[in-house]
């Protein structure tokens, strides 16, 4: 078993609106072989965003794992709408630095 | 036609400049139609609710240009969706004339311009509340209420392929549209020539972005569609981009909550049996896609309300014991405020760059290593005047933050600008819902003039 950070693993890791009211999140991975090794980890699910973002679990709208590009992909609702005023990430470009830390345990 | 080819420029038209050799590259290859969308729920909601663009209208003009003078020396049609980024009737009377100030400037042959209109009357939807059809709130909100109605600044509705398809069989060369779904204006011209929903509806998503569907990153580099009657194949315009079957797929899920869904006026596109499939080098071929018309036609709307005039404020921290209370440096300014305008009537917002200005209660990090701090201080109340006091209060105040061991007492902050900055007033999304319609047209009202000499 190694751990390696999931900035080093994935592709593509990044945030934006979806909508006004929603931030959606995707981490992209080159192949297969780094993507189902994320996924078989479970490191990243539902409840393991919720406690990384320090959120409620019905604050993420949708939890997808989505084959056909190697991607992991996961919506929260916004506390308020994108724009308002002390909203300080209009685009919701910047949400995503977090995931880029994440330890991932890997089976040689 | 066995195909139809659109090349599209630009995903965001006007809100950066279209890069012009891999356009022309495009064009090179005799598109059927070009076309792009200039619109986007992005940029918050000052820009519907002002009546403002937020692109500069040089940005916007060149890209009109470029566009334009291809469309007519190929002869072909050029379609732009939500006008001057939000759709409304007075950005699609922008584009017109921009259009006809062109064609003039360049001695272009007469040609036919439609355009439609997207804003909705309040009085339109009050009825629609008041006869019980609700107009059901998206994403978790509820249906909307008259008092949010009455609060509210301008309201667009989301076009889809109906008022584009009309002005095409009207025999318009150029389309101007007020606010429509993305896909919506290169699904027109595919169903309009004959290819099937689901692929129309592919195509349009896939093209909607110009070049985020391509890899390496790279945006406002122009890509090609190519729509048959039994698929649509995409490809990169740009020397160094290629679509691959994970750019492309991957596309799929950009900005969407979901990646197997796309809502548009009048159905839904699911993408969750797409098959790609890499047939050269830059391009991507996908099948599989599947159209299903919606039971009851729909509109999804879109609405900002104002909150009132705004101001911005800015100072500076660097002594680590400052830092390290940086709270009770706040808490002392908001009573300063809370001393002078009461607890109602205005907002303060402030946030601490260096701590956790960017992500707020989502930042995972509780602990501020930085060795400075920038707080940037947003003040809003209903005049200009009281916005500015409010402001310059909830900024300079900051300076006189008594902290009981501070060992510089001469002031807690720096500042860049001894003033606070009159910013755009403080709108907020209040309408993210769908209403009903008779159709597609019922909300569109289509127009046709003409441009060149």
């Amino acid at each position: 078993m190694i751990q390696k950070k999931l900035v080093d693993l994935a592709k593509t890791i990044r945030s934006k609106n979806a909508g006004t009211d929603k931030i959606t999140f995707d981490i992209i991975f080159r192949n297969s072989k780094e993507y189902e090794q994320v996924k078989s980890s479970q490191v990243i699910s539902k409840q393991s965003m919720a406690k990384l973002y320090r959120i409620p679990e019905d604050r993420i709208s949708d939890f997808v794992e989505y084959d056909p590009a190697f991607a992991i992909k996961f919506t929260i609702y916004r506390e308020k709408p994108s724009g308002s005023a002390g909203d300080a990430d209009i685009f919701g470009a910047q949400q995503y630095a977090p995931l880029m830390d994440i330890i991932v345990p890997i089976d040689e | 036609m066995e195909t139809l080819k659109i090349i599209c420029p630009n995903g965001h038209l006007g809100f950066a400049p279209l890069k012009v050799p891999s356009f022309l590259h495009g064009v090179e290859k005799k598109p059927d139609y070009i076309a792009a969308d200039s619109g986007s729920d992005d940029v918050g909601p000052v820009p519907l609710g002002s009546d403002t663009s937020t692109s500069p209208k040089s940005w916007q003009r060149h890209d009109l240009e470029k566009m334009l003078l291809s469309a007519r020396e190929l002869g072909v049609p050029m379609i732009i969706g939500s006008a001057g980024d939000t759709g409304t009737n007075s950005r699609v009377d922008m584009y017109v004339e921009m259009i006809k100030e062109i064609a003039v400037e360049h001695k272009l042959g007469k040609f036919k311009i439609g355009y439609f209109y997207s804003e909705v009357e309040k009085e339109f939807i009050r009825n629609k509340i008041n006869t019980g059809d609700a107009i059901r709130g998206l994403d978790n909100r509820s249906d909307l209420t008259l008092e949010e109605l009455d609060g509210t600044a301008r309201i667009v509705a989301m076009a889809g392929v109906h008022p584009y398809m009309k002005l095409l069989e009207q025999g318009a060369d150029v389309i101007i549209g007020g606010r429509s779904s993305d896909s919506a204006i290169f699904a027109a011209a595919a169903l309009h020539e004959g290819y099937p929903e689901e692929h129309a509806y592919y195509l349009g998503k896939v093209l909607e972005c110009a070049s985020f569907c391509a890899e390496p990153y790279g945006g406002k580099e122009t890509v090609l569609g190519e729509i048959s009657q039994n698929d649509v194949q995409v490809t990169a315009m740009h020397p160094d981009q290629r679509c691959t079957i994970a750019s492309v797929a991957g596309h799929a899920m950009y900005e969407r909550s979901n990646p197997y869904f796309e809502l548009v006026a009048g159905g839904t596109l699911d993408m969750t049996h797409c098959h790609y499939e890499q047939v050269s080098e830059k391009t991507t071929r996908i099948t599989g896609s599947v159209f299903k018309p919606a039971e009851e036609f729909r509109v999804k709307l879109e609405g900002a309300a104002k909150k009132g005039e705004r101001f911005i404020g800015i100072a500076g921290v660097r002594d680590p014991y400052t830092i390290e209370h940086i709270d009770k440096v706040m808490d002392w300014a908001k009573d300063q405020v809370k001393d002078r305008f009461g607890t109602e009537g205005y907002e303060v917002h402030y946030s601490v760059f260096g701590r956790n200005g960017i992500m707020g209660d989502l930042e995972p990090i509780t602990e501020t290593k930085s060795h400075e701090l920038c707080i940037v201080v947003q003040g809003i109340a209903e005049t200009e005047e009281m916005a500015e006091e409010l402001t310059m209060t909830a900024t300079r105040q900051l300076f006189y933050a008594r902290l009981p061991e501070v060992k510089g007492t001469a002031g807690s902050v720096s500042f860049v600008l001894d003033e606070v900055l009159k910013a755009s007033p403080a709108y907020e999304w209040s309408l993210n819902h769908t209403m009903s319609a008779k159709d597609g047209l019922e909300l569109f009202p289509t127009h046709m003039t003409e441009g060149g000499l």
